[in-house]
Parts: structure tokens; sequence; C-alpha cells
């Protein structure tokens, strides 16, 4: 089978727009999470989120560096930050095919958990208003999953495969996982892959306040709302943004003299076939998805140097995780370090496995491990484990496995190793 | 130029992003202003909203021009 690698990393998060610029304030155990100031949430019991910084200025994410004002309107923020971490990433990759064959050898698996919701709500007003020759020609192209791969394509020039991925908080790792298997398969030589969302607005806020999913204590403090394993954690907080990685065949690779950050080591998925919302209570499911990772991986529990939790800080989830972390990895999961940068960035849902990812990605390349933020008092079960508390810590890392579990029960893991 | 024409230009100045001394009479939405379908359906609707007249679709589909469509607008609200 064709190896795979990792040549380019592109992210907008809530810390930044930048990969780089993210990790840094991550690293620096910055939080992104803060008070909702775009919309009305005195209705709404969950009135934090991680947003992302907009502006003109290092790290701050201007949407005209990436689409003109003419085509905003074409798209939902989504998609707009979906092309923003694709250009970066083919950027960061100095991968820019322009011949036929090459273009044809390159394609684009971006997915999303929701996509857009924001302008959905905005045109069922105009129609439940009788205002319906007012609906947008762009509306459908506007707010349909796939798009942005197609989006991305067509600024690019990418004329290989063009999918999405809808596995809710698994979109992001199935994407980079299914677009290396492409690449192993033949399908194409590079991938541009990832996840993109952009749910924060009324109506997702209330739909996943309503699921009883949000945290709802912390909206006066919103930083320290988002603790994974942390006694006082009371559900996830809602973020947005986009992850996006350039893979590519290893021998296409090292022939173009590209930097190569690291190797998509392995894929694992399962299914729970349990509960609509919530993780099967013995951590099955995530436990399958590791091992099955693993093993397509050929490494050995013991050879895990890091572990990127899915970790949402739901009472429920963080603590089934934990359990089957340790199932899988016995005595090992002492010795390794595990964090949750959604502690930092909050829950990016469709964008979220991307962007963790890019984080185990980065983990290997720098030899850093990311911080579990205000993990000031982790539960009885965390003993024992290294959940990497508050500050970032410095170690080699040579393989490292990133999780990502979705609603309906799906779940999926990656493994990267050094090259 | 009349209050019509100056209103058109700007909404297709807008609305297609080119250069207002691309928008002459005579431009045609989809030939000199690079507009798609999708496009000119917009600019019909905007059209609509800053008129407040309805344009029907087969007198949106003879709308090609900057002209076309200062001609449609002045005769519905004479």
């Amino acid at each position: 089978m064709r190896r795979v690698v990792v040549t380019g990393i592109g992210a907008v998060t809530p810390l930044a727009s930048g990969a780089q610029n993210t990790w840094q304030k991550l690293l620096a155990g910055q939080s992104g999470i803060k008070n909702i100031d775009t919309f009305d949430v005195s209705d709404i019991p969950a009135k934090i989120a991680g947003l992302v910084p907009r502006g003109v200025g290092d790290g701050l994410f201007n949407a005209e560096d990436h689409v003109s004002v003419k085509d905003m309107k074409k798209m939902d923020d989504f998609i707009v930050y979906g092309i923003a971490a694709a250009d970066q990433a083919l950027a960061d990759s100095g991968w820019k095919p322009e011949t036929d064959e090459d273009q044809e050898n390159t394609g684009v698996l971006i997915g999303s958990g929701i996509g857009g919701l924001p302008k959905i709500s905005e045109a069922t007003e105009l129609v439940n208003n009788g205002k319906t020759r007012r609906v947008s020609p762009f509306f459908i192209p506007s707010c349909l999953i796939n798009l942005v791969s197609g989006q991305v394509s067509i600024k690019h020039g990418l004329k290989g495969p063009n999918h999405a991925v809808v596995t809710a908080c698994s979109t992001g790792a199935h994407a980079i996982g299914d677009a290396s298997r492409m690449i192993m398969l033949g399908d194409a030589d590079v991938m541009v892959a990832g996840g993109a969302e952009a749910a924060v607005c009324r109506l997702g806020m209330a739909g996943f306040a309503a699921a009883r999913a949000l945290s709802t204590g912390y909206n006066d403090t919103p930083t320290e709302a988002s603790r994974p394993w942390d006694e006082g954690r009371d559900g996830f907080v809602m973020g947005e943004g986009a992850g996006c990685v350039v893979l590519e065949e290893y021998e296409h690779a090292k022939a173009r003299g590209a930097r190569i950050y690291a190797e998509v080591g392995g894929y694992g998925m399962s299914g729970d076939a349990y509960h609509i919302t919530a993780p099967a209570a013995d951590g099955n499911g995530g436990f399958r998805s590791m091992r099955n990772a693993l093993r397509n991986a050929g490494v050995n529990p013991e050879d895990v140097d890091y572990v990127n939790a899915h970790g949402t800080s739901t009472p429920l989830g963080d603590e089934i995780e934990l359990g089957a972390v340790k199932r899988l990895f016995g005595d090992h999961s002492s010795k390794l370090s595990m964090s949750s940068t959604k502690s930092a960035t909050g829950h990016l849902l469709g964008a979220a496995g991307a962007i963790e990812a890019v984080f185990s990605i980065l983990a290997i390349y720098e030899g850093v491990v990311a911080p579990t933020l205000n993990l000031q008092n982790p539960s009885e079960a965390c003993k024992g484990m290294d959940l990497v508390p508050l500050e970032a810590k410095q170690r080699k890392v040579n393989v490292a496995l990133s999780n990502s579990f979705g609603f309906g029960g799906t779940n999926a893991s990656l493994v990267f190793k050094s090259v | 130029m009349s209050d019509v024409a100056d209103r058109v230009k700007k909404i297709v100045v807008e609305h297609l992003g080119v250069e207002e001394d691309k928008v002459t009479e005579n431009a045609s939405f989809i030939d000199d202003l690079g507009a798609d379908s999708l496009d000119t359906v917009e600019l019909v609707m905007a059209f609509e909203e800053e008129f407040g007249c309805e344009i029907p679709d087969d007198a949106a589909e003879k709308i090609l021009t900057v002209k076309d469509a200062i001609d449609f607008i002045e005769k519905a609200n004479s």
C-alpha cells in the first residue's frame, strides 16, 4: 500500500487564523472562548462560544484575504473558513498544481458536521414571512456541506476526487482518514482534507442547549468553561473554524523536496450502535476505534506517546473515553500524555477532528504537547495519568493518536507517526 | 443620467463587484460584467427591492444589459 504523509497544515480557530498562530497561543495556555456578542443570547442558557477572532493583522481572520466581497454572499461562514484553512495548508505545502495531470491527481475532501445553519435560519425566516421571492439564488450552494470542497477545487483548480464527509463531531477525522485511503488506493497523489464549521448562531446554540450538551455554569468566566476531566465540568462549549491538511503520497512529496510533518500511520473507525447522542457507557465504540487505528498503523499500544482526546468537557463523555484509553493501553496509560485541546478552542464539531489532527501532527514535528486548560481538580478516574494540566509539556512524540466521536455513535481515530 | 440609471448602476457595481466605469448602459451583465446566471437572478431581486416593483420571470429573462434594466424599471414606475 502507498504511504501517505502530511506536507501542509492550515487552521482557522477561536485562538487565531493560521496553524502556527493557533499553535503558539495553544502552547501559551490561552483560551479562545468568550461571551457571544454577535447575536442575542438572552433567551439561551449557554451564552459563550469559541469565536474566530476577526480583523486585520497578524493572527486575526480577515475573510477578504481569501474570498472576494462579491463571492462572500454565495457562501455561509463555514465555507469561508474552510477555504481559508485550505488556502493556508496549500501555501504551507508549496504544492501548486498547474498541469492537467497534476490538477487531476489532486483532490479535495473537506466535511462539515452541520453546514450552513445560519443561512438556513435566515432563509427560513424569509419564507415564513411570505417573502419567498427574496430567497437568494445562492442560498442552496451557500449552505451545502460539499460546497467547501467544491469552492476549494474551483479556486485552486483541483480536479481529482471531490468529496465531503458528514459525521457530526467525527467529520474532520473521517475526512483526513478517508482522504488518506484515496491516496493509498491510487485515486489521487495529493488530497486537501479537513473539516469546517460555523454553527454558532441562535438556532445552533438553541439546539445544542436543548440537548443539554452545553456548559451553562461559566457564562461569567468563559475561559474557564471548557474543563475536560475536571470535577467542575458541565458540558461542552461551541466553537467555530476549520482545519485542513495537505496529504501526499510519500514518494511524490520526496520527489519535490516537500517538508514532511508526519506520516498518516493508521486510521480506525467504529460505530456504537447504542444511542443518538450519548456514548456507549462501556466506551466500547471509542475503544474499538482506537484499537482499529493502531492495528491499521501496525503499532503497539506502548508505542503511542500522545493522545489528543475527544475530551469535550461533558460529565459523561470524558470519563468514558478515559476508561477506554485505560483499557486499551493498560500499564502504558500512565506513560503516555493525553490532553484535550478543546479546553482552549471549544468544540469545533465537524472541524474538531481536523484541527486536532493538526495539533497532533505539530506535537510530533515540534516535540511538545498542548495542555488541558482548567484541569484543576481532576476526577478520581484521572489518577496516575498525565493529562497535561494547565501547561504545555516538552516531550518527544513519535506516535500520536487523535480521537473524534460523534452523535449517532460514529467514532474515528487517526494515528500519526514521525518520519 | 436619470435617477433610475444612477441607482441601477450602483446596484450593479455592488452586486457584481465591478469597476463603476465598466457599467455603461450597453454593458451586458454576462458578456461584459462577468455575471453568471445566478448573479443575474440576484441582480433582478436587488432591482425589485430597490424600486419596489415586481419583475416577472419572463420579463427578467429579457433584462440582459444595464439599459434593459433601466428601461424596464422606468416603464414599470411610470
